[in-house]
């Protein structure tokens, strides 16, 4: 799998880009992704201001709720639950596609006509997860805490004004640097292990199924465990 | 011209290749047969590098392609076309778009001179009226021309076919024999084609040679092989499952 990642980041840059290939990907893994992804991200902000305001409620701290939902949706729970639903829908996609076209042989006539499958089928899959995630991962922040608010001030009465002007007061530029940051590199770790397991498919349809169960597992459990050590590293050298 | 020498192929415990030794002469058209996965098909892959043997050489025009890293191998693999057994088309394009497609990637015609290459090609395959359509609309047949179409648009050097007639019909089957004696004299290309339907065999081979027990364990024409008094080359060809008991059912109805 490392193997394959160097092999991806070197092709990328020594090989001419393949543009046409790229904006298909990047349409298909970021445009058709984004309602699943506001989905979540609107949910999951409503759902983090119900709860926060109704523990901070018994302390009389209910205008702490925005900078709460503000901190949490931008630092942590739009970069992984947004990459664990690209992951879901994207990465089972890519291992399926791929693990289907080697199984068939398509890639091997790939190979027969002089045309590499990570210049022609990986490398644009990479790009675009690299480029798509951090943006479907801002617009999940964004909405997030949209939607936060929306359940804060207008059903359970918390004052605009505070809720925005604490946002603003403990959420800073670092914090939103950090969550896009983060699913720079989950796209990065998504689109590596999904290719990896298509190429890697073994032979028919149960050889397809596997490597799909396959891909979309590593590549949440690799989100979920490189996402402490990215926080940490990322607190060591930008410290909140 | 295609020398193979001492080529030998395991995956995992199973010994495939044994050490194949074959010669593939320019303008020469060589059938390998043998049963049912005996290595036919990845003594084919092998040719072009698609695989890369435990032991032993491919030489293509005085190269040995074996100690290639697979970046060297892209030009060598553009003297080749290559039937797959299932056709291998790109589900997500048209035909028109997967006959195209190897000229597209070499980038040296403009897409007027493709359209115009590639309608010529699916003319010769008589498959210009479905160039729109994608794989999954054509039936067996279809594909295997369409594949057949794409693997001789580069006008390559040498085409290799894998069971280029299996699954289809004994008149579609006919189809596609034609269409390769008439790349072959049309082209000049020299050909390596893999299959158990000795029909085709008979038909479009120069030489045949026949695999066992991952060896060659015979060569020669058409009309040698049939001649050829050896009990394994003579059951295979024929087509019997016991020869022994042939025999003994054959003297029965003599008597």
């Amino acid at each position: 799998m490392v193997m394959l990642f160097a092999d991806i980041l070197k092709t990328a840059f020594t090989r001419r880009p393949r543009w046409a290939e790229t904006i298909e990907q990047t349409y298909k893994i970021g445009w058709q992704s984004q309602p699943v992804v506001l989905i979540t991200g609107a949910f999951t902000g409503m759902v983090f201001a119900v709860q926060t305001l109704l523990q901070f409620h018994k302390v009389k701290m209910d205008t702490a709720v925005g900078p709460v939902v503000s901190i949490a949706m931008v630092r942590e729970l739009a970069p992984v639950l947004t990459a664990l639903m690209v992951a879901g829908r994207v990465g089972a996609a890519i291992a399926a596609e791929l693990g289907t076209m080697k199984v068939t042989e398509q890639l091997d006539a790939l190979r027969a006509m002089g045309t590499a499958p990570v210049d022609y089928l990986a490398v644009p899959r990479f790009v675009a997860l690299v480029v798509a995630l951090p943006l479907l991962t801002a617009e999940a922040m964004a909405f997030g805490i949209y939607c936060g608010y929306l359940v804060a001030v207008h059903l359970k009465g918390v004052d605009a004004a505070y809720f925005v002007s604490n946002m603003f007061k403990f959420t800073g530029a670092q914090d939103v640097i950090s969550g896009l940051v983060k699913s720079t590199c989950f796209g990065m770790f998504i689109a590596s292990i999904s290719c990896y397991k298509g190429f890697n498919a073994g032979e028919g349809a149960e050889g397809v199924g596997r490597a799909t169960t396959q891909a979309v597992v590593v590549s949440s459990l690799t989100v979920l465990v490189s996402n402490y050590f990215i926080a940490e590293l990322f607190n060591a050298i930008i410290p909140a | 011209m295609i020398q193979i020498h001492g080529l030998r192929k395991s995956f995992d415990s199973l010994e495939v290749l044994r050490g194949v030794d074959l010669e593939i002469p320019d303008r020469e058209t060589v059938v390998v047969i043998g049963r049912s996965g005996c290595g036919k098909s990845v003594l084919l892959k092998h040719l072009c590098g698609l695989l890369k043997p435990d032991a032993g050489s491919v030489v293509v025009d005085d190269v040995d392609i074996v100690p290639m890293p697979e970046d060297a191998l892209a030009p060598v693999r553009r003297k080749f076309g290559f039937l797959f057994q299932g056709a291998a088309l790109f589900d997500s394009m048209t035909l028109f778009d997967n006959v195209a497609f190897p000229l597209r990637e070499e980038r040296k015609l403009s897409e007027d001179e493709v359209t115009k290459r590639v309608e010529e090609v699916l003319g010769v395959v008589d498959l210009l009226k479905a160039k729109d359509k994608k794989p999954a609309e054509l039936s067996g047949g279809m594909r295997k021309r369409a594949g057949l179409a794409r693997a001789f648009v580069m006008l390559p050097k040498y085409l290799l076919y894998d069971e280029p007639t299996t699954g289809l019909d004994p008149v579609r089957g006919d189809t596609i024999n034609n269409l390769i004696l008439r790349l072959r004299d049309r082209y000049q290309v020299t050909s390596v084609a893999v299959t158990h339907d000795m029909a085709s065999a008979y038909k479009i081979a120069d030489r045949i040679a026949m695999l066992h027990d991952g060896r060659i364990h015979a060569v020669g024409t058409p009309q040698e092989i049939q001649a050829n008094p050896d009990p394994i080359v003579q059951q295979f060809i024929r087509g019997v499952a016991d020869p022994v008991q042939e025999v003994h059912s054959g003297t029965a109805a003599v008597h």
